[in-house]
């Protein structure tokens, strides 16, 4: 599992839960360290101890943590960086889901080794989608819950999103727009940069 | 054919940088994104080369020489501040009636877009500016974490070099090693003999012939210092030409006098180093544990230290051991 996604794991809990929360984590799933490095990669199975261990400690099931990890991504000041790169995808929300198909590929152009699972948005109305997220991370689609909830908010559009299980390989995500333009959003200033 | 109002309209969607210029070169149209970068200056209407300076091809003053001229790729920037760089092409309208001049930021883009509060809506919908500047700074945050893992990893070399039990030149154990080695025997209640192996002349050598010829001397006496003990034996270079010998568990005086002779004579032996001859010979002092009623690290070393300046004293080449009852004089 590449390093940037572990280190997401860990630069959550520790903002979230604190740094002490964190190792016990790391303890309990005997890693060796304490620390991930985000341009290495790691054993998959390091990452599901970890995640498992931090659930165990939390007591929370492991979609919901990974849930707020996805909202955490985009939200929390540590990920501007991140917020940033994906207001790229579009001006309005629905061209931000829109733009969700080339995230795979926009992904790989930043960092060639960080393999994303592919990600389909299926229009059924102008405020009906379906994003079907492809097997290849388990839980990626409980962090991508997370990730169009936290993005609905920086845009300011009001939607409601439901987890529909799996279709074929797929988990497929439902989202409802309701209101596109509900409230301000955050501002993204395209030329902006880091003082 | 297509009227210019219509070509205006249909320039503003698919270049918004597009400037129309008549025959004699006076601006007739402008894209909205090109306007957008000087707000309070109207460009219709005035001469192209007012608003413009042609960096290249340099020395045009005449316009229209170049309004003709298909395919003809410019570099341009604004003549008032901020002077931002534009790459051009002009495409000659038929018949002769002006040209249209294509402008883009190229790799301006980036201040370009800060400096005017572009947004992605100021770009045709095909133009790759807005994955450029996305592309920018995905690769800055992911340069900025392989930086930050290269400054770690960089930290943690040095800490190993630090933690080190090897002497890198001769591939002998450094004083470090020495230091936990001779700890470990005293712990355990090992006897042992250490001698304190002192290279002469050695300062001579790298002083006539140079620190590569040092270097070398002090690699092939580290070869001969292995060759002449056991695996078990410890051997490490504590200072520039300073040597601790190691002797687990041997304390016969005999067989130490007779090793100490071996070395001596063999390190006397003259060197060749790229066809100049480096001559040095060597002094050693030697202490046993067992001359010790509780020994220490610190007070064996200091009493191999004495043995080997007697030995020096006596006219170097030669081994002396460390005999409480002499140098208790001496000192006293």
């Amino acid at each position: 599992m590449h390093g940037l996604i572990n280190r997401a794991i860990q630069s959550f809990v520790c903002a979230t839960y604190g740094r002490q929360c964190w190792l016990r984590a790391t303890q309990a799933a005997e890693l060796g360290f304490d620390e991930f490095e985000a341009m290495l990669i790691y054993e998959a199975d390091i990452s599901t101890r970890v995640l498992d261990m931090l659930c165990a400690e939390l007591n929370r099931p492991k979609s919901e943590f990974l849930e707020d990890l996805g909202t955490y991504l985009v939200s929390h000041p540590n990920m501007e960086d991140l917020r940033r790169l994906l207001r790229f995808g579009g001006v309005s929300y629905v061209e931000f889901l829109h733009s969700l198909d080339d995230l795979s590929d926009r992904v790989r152009l930043a960092v060639s080794d960080l393999k994303l699972p592919d990600l389909e948005l299926l229009e059924h109305s102008s405020a009906e989608y379906h994003l079907y997220c492809s097997p290849g991370l388990p839980g990626y689609s409980s962090v991508m819950t997370g990730v169009l909830r936290a993005m609905a908010d920086d845009y300011g559009a009001l939607v409601f999103l439901s987890n529909e299980g799996r279709q074929g390989e797929a988990e497929v995500i439902s989202i409802t727009l309701i209101e596109s333009a509900f409230a301000e959003g955050r501002h993204f200033d395209l030329g902006a940069r880091k003082s | 054919m297509i009227n210019f109002e219509d070509l205006g309209k249909l320039l503003n969607t698919l270049c918004p940088m597009f400037v129309l210029v008549d025959d004699a070169g006076w601006v007739t149209q402008v894209g909205p994104t090109l306007q957008k970068l000087r707000p309070h200056q109207q460009m219709t209407g005035q001469s192209f080369l007012d608003i413009f300076e042609l960096v290249r091809p340099r020395s045009i003053t005449n316009v229209a020489s170049i309004l003709t001229e298909p395919d003809r790729k410019l570099h341009l920037r604004f003549q008032d501040k901020p002077q931002t760089a534009f790459k051009g092409l002009v495409v000659p309208l038929p018949g002769g009636s002006g040209a249209v001049v294509n402008l883009s930021f190229g790799i301006s883009i980036q201040d370009a877009v800060r400096d005017y509060a572009l947004t992605s809506a100021d770009f045709s919908g095909t133009d790759l500016a807005i994955e450029l500047l996305y592309l920018v700074e995905a690769n800055s945050a992911a340069m900025e974490a392989s930086r930050s893992l290269n400054l770690r990893l960089q930290g943690a070399m040095l800490a190993a070099e630090e933690q080190a039990y090897t002497d890198t030149l001769t591939g002998l154990k450094n004083r470090r090693a020495m230091d936990h080695i001779l700890g470990h025997l005293i712990s355990m209640k090992s006897t042992f003999a250490l001698m304190h192996l002192d290279l002469d002349f050695f300062k001579s050598v790298n002083d006539r012939l140079g620190h590569a010829a040092g270097d070398y001397v002090l690699k092939q006496a580290a070869k001969i210092m292995l060759a002449e003990t056991r695996s078990d034996d410890t051997v490490a270079r504590v200072g520039g030409d300073e040597f601790v010998l190691i002797f687990k568990g041997m304390t016969d005086r005999k067989k130490l006098a007779a090793i100490a002779e071996r070395l001596i004579s063999h390190l006397c032996q003259p060197m060749k180093f790229e066809g100049s001859v480096c001559k040095i010979s060597a002094s050693a002092g030697t202490a046993l544990s067992t001359q010790f009623e509780i020994p220490k690290a610190v007070d064996i070393l200091h009493a191999a230290d004495l043995a080997l300046y007697a030995a020096k004293r006596s006219g170097r080449s030669c081994h002396r051991f460390y005999s409480q009852l002499s140098h208790a004089q001496q000192s006293g």
